[in-house]
């Protein structure tokens, strides 16, 4: 049966371009890097190519890279790496994140409020984007880090970087310098944007942040690579230690295929990343006009301020793990934040922050377009979830009144 | 159970296992006995319950004849608000107490999930909890008799 892949916020394919290139380079090229011989010298040029690369679309310097091993181990160096680091020159040291962070950052943070750290998460509206005043309410002579992140895997919701970013720069220049740091200024910001690289702008500088995290499997590229932007002056704690490479802040030997993967995604996806975005909100504008009209359903997120390629819709009355496997049957692949999906059985964190009614989350339904997606294949959605909704409400015992969903 | 002795493939090709067992697919994308739109009008039933909540992202509801002179439930309807598997151990909770010319009440009220799960050729821990709920219903069921008959 033919799949339609409708979760790119879950993962993406690699394209071939990504593919052809990886492909090449471990046809033959396996020398460590950290070598002075041929091999060696080989891998290491090829790894200076894309970070060379990286920098340019960046607009960054090379040593502003640092290559991981995916979104989470950047986000996890991030954090860590700033609180550890910085941590001595404060007496209560604060970090500020939002309530729809990724469980990377959001676990990150209770770890680090174990260390002492005192962590506030910032609520957001019914849209899912933060409230400024919050976050400027929230800021104060203790704060070391804030983390928000660019664009939501769930809702899709896009926060206003650069607004965010200003508000930290004007608060930062009422602050005199930390007596004990001689050269930065307190808080530093960092930003998750792993969900944005494919149609967004991610040039650090343009967006204000200090220090950004972003993955290459979102992008069309391969698992088990991705990047830590770090404005240079920044001073990182390593998390992992060994070796010494990535200028000792990541040791292990490199993953020279998959970084030159990263690099190779990156640069693809900016450079199409318009017209791609253009195409994708046609199609999901489409799709979410025609999934409204299926009766007792609403869309989650905001309408404006959306990834091109998300939709987030409550289907009520029924439950998403059995929705997501009827259309599993029929070949579709989507997501859900109903608690019945997750490994730990609680409804997504997301939902609730905007607001949510438990019984309303089980039943949403993600879906991500991606570069595979045609009106057909969304044509051929539409008609398979109004047949397994429709199913599904025939079996279900419930019968929420649209009325009643909100809080 | 036992297992074939194949040379170990590190990419799967052709079979890709489903989430839960064969049987909670089959009565998952086959439910049984279920109470279609409409129909409670139309079926006879001496008793009801219902157990769960949506909060928690599972309800399950039974409507039951049970024969009064034999005290043997001779036809019982479900509907069932909840994921793949509760609505799988609500359809297959509705096979047991009806087959074989019906159980009797007292027998049925003794059903626990562990009865539910083994019919069902297993479920996930993480799962039974939440999902197999049909166990109670059934039990609100039977009180329901008792108490309409009365």
């Amino acid at each position: 049966m033919k799949r339609i892949y409708l979760d790119h916020a879950a993962t993406t394919p690699v394209r071939p371009e990504v593919k052809k290139i990886m492909d090449a380079f471990q046809n033959g090229y396996f020398g460590n890097p950290s070598a002075i011989y041929f091999e060696g010298r080989q891998a290491k040029a090829a790894l200076d190519s894309a970070r060379e690369l990286i920098a340019k679309i960046l607009g960054a310097e090379t040593k502003e890279i640092i290559f991981t091993n995916g979104g989470t181990e950047s986000i996890n160096l991030a954090l860590f790496g700033v609180s550890r680091q910085y941590k001595k020159l404060f007496k209560k040291p604060r970090l500020i994140t939002s309530r729809i962070e990724h469980p990377a950052v959001l676990e990150a943070m209770r770890e680090l409020a174990k260390e002492g750290f005192e962590i506030i998460y910032l609520p957001v509206d019914k849209f899912g984007l933060v409230r400024i005043k919050e976050l400027k309410k929230s800021l104060n002579n203790q704060t070391v880090l804030v983390s928000v992140m660019y664009a939501n895997n769930e809702i899709g919701t896009i926060q206003p970087i650069t607004k965010i970013a200003k508000a930290i720069e004007n608060f930062k220049n009422k602050q005199t310098l930390n007596p004990k740091s001689q050269i930065l200024k307190f808080p530093l910001f960092h930003t998750d944007a792993c969900q944005a690289a494919g149609s967004l702008e991610i040039q650090p500088q343009k967006l204000g942040v200090d220090l950004m995290s972003l993955n290459a499997s979102k992008i069309y590229g391969p698992k088990a690579s991705g990047l830590l932007y770090a404005k240079k002056g920044i001073e990182l704690k390593p998390i992992i230690f060994g070796g010494g490479q990535e200028n000792k802040l990541r040791s292990g030997t490199e993953n020279v295929a998959g970084w030159i993967g990263l690099a190779k995604a990156l640069e693809l996806s900016q450079k199409e990343k318009i017209a791609e975005a253009k195409r994708l909100r046609t199609l999901r504008d489409y799709f979410i006009k025609n999934l409204l009209k299926i009766p007792k359903t609403f869309l989650n997120g905001h309408l404006q301020n959306r990834l091109a390629n998300n939709i987030n819709l409550t289907v009520l009355n029924i439950e998403g793990e059995a929705l997501i496997l009827q259309l599993d049957k029929y070949g579709i692949s989507a997501s859900t934040g109903s608690a019945c999906h997750s490994k730990i059985l609680q409804p997504s964190h997301v939902l609730m922050a905007i607001g949510l009614k438990p019984e309303t989350i089980h039943g949403s339904l993600r879906l991500t377009l991606g570069h595979s997606t045609t009106k057909k294949e969304v044509d051929y959605a539409l008609r398979i979830i109004n047949k397994v909704v429709k199913k599904l409400r025939q079996i279900s015992a419930v019968d929420i009144k649209n009325n009643e969903n909100k809080k | 159970m036992k297992t074939k002795n194949k040379k170990a493939d590190l990419i799967l090709k052709n079979e890709v296992p489903w989430l839960y067992s064969k049987n909670v697919k089959e009565h998952f994308f086959h439910p049984k006995n279920f109470m279609k739109p409409g129909e409670e009008k139309k079926f006879k039933f001496n008793a009801y319950g219902e157990a769960g909540s949506t909060v928690c992202g599972d309800l399950m509801k039974f409507w039951l004849w049970i024969d009064p002179k034999t005290e043997k439930i001779k036809k019982a309807k479900w509907r069932t608000f909840g994921c793949g598997s509760a609505i799988a151990s609500t359809s297959v909770l509705s096979i047991i107490i009806t087959e074989k010319g019906g159980l009797s009440i007292r027998k049925a009220a003794l059903i626990k999930p562990q009865d539910i799960i083994k019919r069902l050729g297993g479920l996930p821990n993480i799962k039974i909890h939440c999902s197999v709920l049909g166990d109670e219903a059934l039990k609100e069921a039977i009180e329901n008799y008792y108490h309409n008959k009365k």
